[in-house]
């Protein structure tokens, strides 16, 4: 007796809904079991790490902190999927990110301390400008020259991790830093600055921009006759091909909406949360935005919440690490077996499991 | 970590502590650091927390310890801090020149909690110091070791970004070495990273490759040091951050020791004792934050003499590692004969001596 | 003869040490990826097998085992993976990004209390007689047994990929899985058994970093090799020997332009560190341009799931 996994004829509705609760149960009980053998209690570690951001002492505080996390990871995971769906893999978007802070920000300190109400509206734009840029690069060597761009937009980032610490050394530093690497603040910069409008919620213009674009997003694969090729140009490429889709085009337009989106996430971050250009400003929101793309099962809606997900043991998992005195490295082991698990319980969704005698 | 030290301070800490615990002192302090890395990076991080880990064996039950590891620089360290301001610390050090921001605006919400910035400048706030600690110092030492020991008059320096904190250390360095060796050169290779063990060791080997035979380092690994072993005692080099003894049979002569468990008992027993006030520490040697690590029997023993001489003058405030006439690198002067530099110039340094090679990335 | 300050022979025997752990990673990661699996997770593997390594090396004083110990240490972390992608279908590009923040978070709670340890050393493996010649002695006989292991792997995955019956099984199931169930082949074992090996060169190429390279064990020791690896296997093609160029040409470069910086060259010093990316995006576009098929296999990170 064996047992066999059986393609479900239609995908479990019951389950779609259902995996997330239960890989997460089964992340506490066995992040439990190593927290315990840590010499930690067990139940404490899970409370600090999923109730309290929430409902704790200082969820006044957290909760905002929640979107403020989770953010960018939304805000890129999206642009991100609309390409994975295609086929077109762009691995960069961290260095997309950089782009668009770094040319964003470079647009709000030329004009530094000028007060008009289109500065920031002008350094969004510039930041969309420069993370679709930098996604360009891939992409037009993709359609022109056929080369892969998993290794082009990579390579990139490394080459806009350099930039970026020119940028904080040199082009952008601030005069009155006495020396020291890092633009200025853009806190002490209103014009330019990426403020909460409600702070309670952590809202500022990123997770506004997060929101409407999962909605965006949402329609655009829907109902969308681009949507459509997306889905297409990924699920039968040669079939696409025959109904019209026009592959570069595709990829141009796939590469571009990623990088403008991962851009953006940037320009919002430096203007507002970061603050300033710094060597160290990137913190590694492009690779973490793609697990938040597949948890979110590619669908701009599951990225949010995916989103959120993640963004609670970062926050979660920092107070834990802080409170109960757990190494961080314990808390990244537990975000690898939340993943593991999610990513496991989810084939209940399409498959199950049987009891079978015998083999085949 | 020397022992002996360690207790003498513990001891002056505790008597600080008794002294005046009755101004308006505390019964116990929460003292909560931020980490930039792992505490196993062997390097920064790792003497940061034994740093804290000094502080609380000299107070015992009357300090409770806090700390976060790898907090990102930006909006991460803003909530960290704000996390352990809320939850209670008292004091809080922030140890990486990238929180020097977010170390201000959380200080400005909690007035109530101390603050301590590593390596920045900024002060906003009443309740906000910062510190610092003269590694140039060291590398004066290690200058003149290296213009002494060197046989192909090549000497190294892998540099990590260009910034004072940086450049600073390789103008004492060389300064040193052209003061004992006037035929000596310096090479600089910028690694642009804190931290690549591997990048750091292609950097070490590019440098002995090209006839260098003492190496110093400003990133954190020992790659450079195992490097410079395998060429059998022909190259020579330091260790960086915390002693790397393992290596002290070998290519490592001396060391520079960052050793922040002096200044983190000193104020938190301020805190304790009532006498606590904000403050610009910069301290070097003379305050033990910069400790010379164990001078090896491959040092002959005048030169070993002469840097143990200049290591207690500089402790003693007879000896400025920057001392005039100098000049910059396009040879106008900088400080005239019997200056010494001060300390804004130093913490803004963006220029090279007179005689290295090169450009500093701009 | 220097050129430029350079000794050409002393810089080509240095790449091919500093290439190893991408060379080892990117081998095995070209089996996997031949096989039709997409394992993101190299960084992981990588920093696992380096922990792996060290831990094993300074416990048995034998350095020849620590590289065992790494690449088991590898291997064992990738089944998490082939568990993950085999067995459950889970996403492999998700799955491997997971199995990287897994390894490193692991590595650095077991790699507690290694700090500062110097592990036992790997010397050079032939004779200084022969080492010691002219231009062939540092290049060729030089190095230490690890550097002529991963060449021989080189050619031995050559081999095998082209030439022998696993190959063509291992070829099959990446190009097409549903055609080589179909002929009555196991293809979620024979994936199995690839990300295995995968795991296990990509231990060994960690371990090569804190054995060797480095060596210490320090948190995060890999410092992004492993995604290095992964783009020297696009860079290459899937093809063995254009990985070990790859490998070579992005050592090389990176050695290349640190040798510049101390001989003081006159490009400025942040486009020479920019260097080995832009040269092997230069070269990779150079050497895709006007050809159709970029070699991918076909079922390349398609699960693959036996209904019958």
């Amino acid at each position: 007796m064996v047992l066999r996994l059986e393609k479900r004829p239609t995908p479990s509705r019951f389950w779609l809904y259902a995996t997330p609760p239960v890989a997460v149960l089964l992340t506490m009980v066995m992040g439990g079991l190593l927290f315990a053998l840590m010499g930690k209690n067990p139940f404490e570690v899970i409370r600090t790490i999923f109730w309290d951001p929430i409902f704790g002492e200082f969820a006044f505080y957290l909760r905002g902190q929640l979107l403020v996390k989770a953010g960018p990871l939304i805000l890129i995971a999206i642009g991100l999927a609309l390409g994975f769906r295609a086929g077109i893999w762009n691995i960069g978007a961290e260095g997309q990110y950089i782009m668009g802070a770094i040319i964003g920000a470079s647009v709000g300190l030329a004009v530094f301390p000028t007060e008009s109400r289109w500065i920031f509206p002008a350094m969004v734009i510039a930041g969309a400008f420069g993370g679709w840029v930098w996604a360009m690069i891939p992409a037009i060597l993709k359609t022109r020259f056929n080369t892969n761009e998993i290794l082009v937009s990579l390579m990139l980032v490394y080459v806009a991790e350099t930039i970026l610490a020119k940028a904080s050394t040199g082009f952008l530093k601030n005069p009155e830093g006495m020396g020291f690497p890092g633009s200025r603040n853009f806190s002490s910069y209103p014009a330019a600055r990426n403020d909460f409008i409600y702070e309670p919620l952590g809202l500022h213009w990123g997770g506004v921009a997060a929101l409407v674009t999962a909605v965006l997003a949402f329609i655009l694969l829907t109902r969308h006759q681009v949507g459509f090729q997306i889905r297409l140009a990924g699920q039968a490429p040669r079939a696409a091909r025959f109904h019209g889709v026009n592959p570069a085009r595709l990829v141009v337009l796939c590469m571009g909406i990623s990088g403008a989106l991962a851009g953006l996430a940037g320009l919002f971050e430096v203007a507002g949360p970061a603050g300033q250009i710094s060597i160290d400003f990137n913190t590694g929101y492009g690779f973490t935005a793609i697990i938040v793309a597949f948890l979110g099962r590619l669908n701009p809606l599951g990225i949010v919440l995916a989103g959120f997900l993640m963004a609670l043991t970062y926050v979660g998992g920092e107070m834990a690490s802080t409170n109960l005195g757990l190494p961080d490295a314990a808390i990244q082991v537990f975000q690898g077996m939340l993943l593991f698990f999610l990513l496991a319980v989810d084939v209940l969704t399409n498959y199950r499991f049987r009891l079978a005698v015998g083999a085949h | 970590m020397n022992r002996r030290n360690l207790l003498a301070t513990a001891a002056m800490g505790l008597m600080l502590a008794s002294g005046g615990a009755f101004a308006q002192g505390m019964d116990k302090v929460k003292a909560c650091f931020v980490y930039v890395g792992p505490i196993g990076d062997g390097g920064w991080t790792f003497q940061h927390h034994d740093g804290a880990m000094q502080l609380q064996a000299a107070f015992g039950d009357k300090v409770e310890i806090q700390f976060q590891e790898s907090v990102p620089e930006g909006a991460d360290a803003e909530r960290v801090l704000t996390q352990m301001a809320l939850g209670g610390c008292n004091i809080i050090f922030t140890t990486s020149f990238g929180y020097m921001d977010p170390t201000n605006a959380v200080a400005a919400k909690f007035p109530d909690v101390k603050f301590e910035h590593a390596t920045g400048f900024k002060r906003d706030h009443p309740n906000v110091s910062t510190y610092n600690a003269r590694f140039y110092e060291g590398r004066a030492v290690q200058g003149h070791i290296a213009g002494k020991m060197t046989k192909s008059n090549k000497i190294g320096y892998i540099a990590s970004f260009p910034i004072p904190e940086v450049v600073m250390g390789i103008n004492a360095y060389y300064l040193h070495a052209k003061k004992v060796n006037p035929a000596v050169e310096l090479s600089v290779v910028w690694a642009f990273t804190w931290f690549d063990p591997a990048k750091e060791a292609d950097a070490a080997k590019a440098l002995i490759d090209q006839g260098v035979d003492v190496i110093a380092s400003h990133t954190d690994s020992t790659a450079p040091l195992a490097e410079a072993a395998k060429t059998n005692g022909a190259v020579i080099g330091f260790g960086q951050a915390s002693d790397m003894a393992a290596y002290a049979d070998g290519p490592r002569v001396s060391s520079i020791i960052d050793n922040w468990g002096p200044y983190y008992i000193k104020r938190v027993g301020a805190l304790l004792d009532g006498t606590y006030a904000q403050a610009d520490a910069w301290e070097g040697i003379a305050g033990g934050e910069v400790q010379i690590g164990e001078i090896t029997d491959k040092v002959p023993a005048d030169v070993k003499a002469e840097a143990e001489a200049m290591r207690d003058a500089i402790a003693a405030g007879t000896y400025h590692p920057f001392t005039g006439p100098i000049n910059k690198q396009d040879g106008t002067p900088w400080l005239a004969d019997g200056a010494t530099a001060p300390d804004g110039d130093l913490l803004g340094m963006n220029f090279y001596i007179e005689g290295i090679v090169g450009d500093i990335p701009q | 003869m220097d050129i430029g300050g350079i000794n050409p022979v002393i810089l080509i025997a240095t790449l091919m040490a500093s290439a190893v752990p991408i060379l080892l990673a990117a081998l095995g990661e070209t089996v996997v990826e031949r096989a039709g699996v997409l394992n993101l997770g190299v960084e992981g593997m990588m920093v696992i097998g380096a922990l792996g390594g060290f831990v094993v090396a300074v416990q048995t004083g034998s350095p020849v085992l620590g590289f065992v110990g790494g690449a088991v240490a590898g291997a064992v972390l990738s089944l998490i993976f082939a568990a993950l992608t085999q067995v459950f279908l889970a996403n492999q590009v998700a799955t491997g990004l997971a199995l990287t923040l897994f390894g490193l978070g692991v590595s650095s709670l077991g790699g507690q209390g290694y700090n500062g340890i110097k592990p036992p050393s790997t010397g050079q493996l032939l004779p200084d007689a022969l080492a010691d010649l002219p231009v062939v002695g540092p290049i060729v006989f030089g190095h230490d047994w690890v550097v002529y292991f991963s060449i021989l792997m080189t050619a031995v995955l050559w081999w095998v990929l082209k030439s022998t019956r696993v190959g063509l099984i291992i070829r099959a199931v990446g190009e097409s899985h549903e055609a080589a169930h179909a002929l009555g082949y196991k293809v979620n074992r024979i994936r199995l058994l690839c990300i295995a090996f995968g795991g296990a060169m990509a231990g060994m190429g960690g371990a090569y970093l804190s054995l060797v390279r480095v060596p210490q064990w320090v948190d995060g020791i890999t410092a992004g090799a492993g995604w290095i690896a992964l783009a020297i296997v696009v860079f290459a093609s899937w093809k063995p020997w254009r990985v070990l160029i790859g490998a070579y040409l992005f050592g090389g470069i990176t050695v290349l332009q640190l040798n510049l910086q101390v001989a003081g060259s006159i490009i400025p010093v942040e486009y020479l560190s920019m260097a080995p990316y832009l040269i092997t995006i230069l070269v990779l576009v150079i050497m895709s341009a006007g050809r159709k098929a970029n070699g991918a296999p076909a079922a390349l990170g398609q699960n693959f799931h036996a209904s019958r």
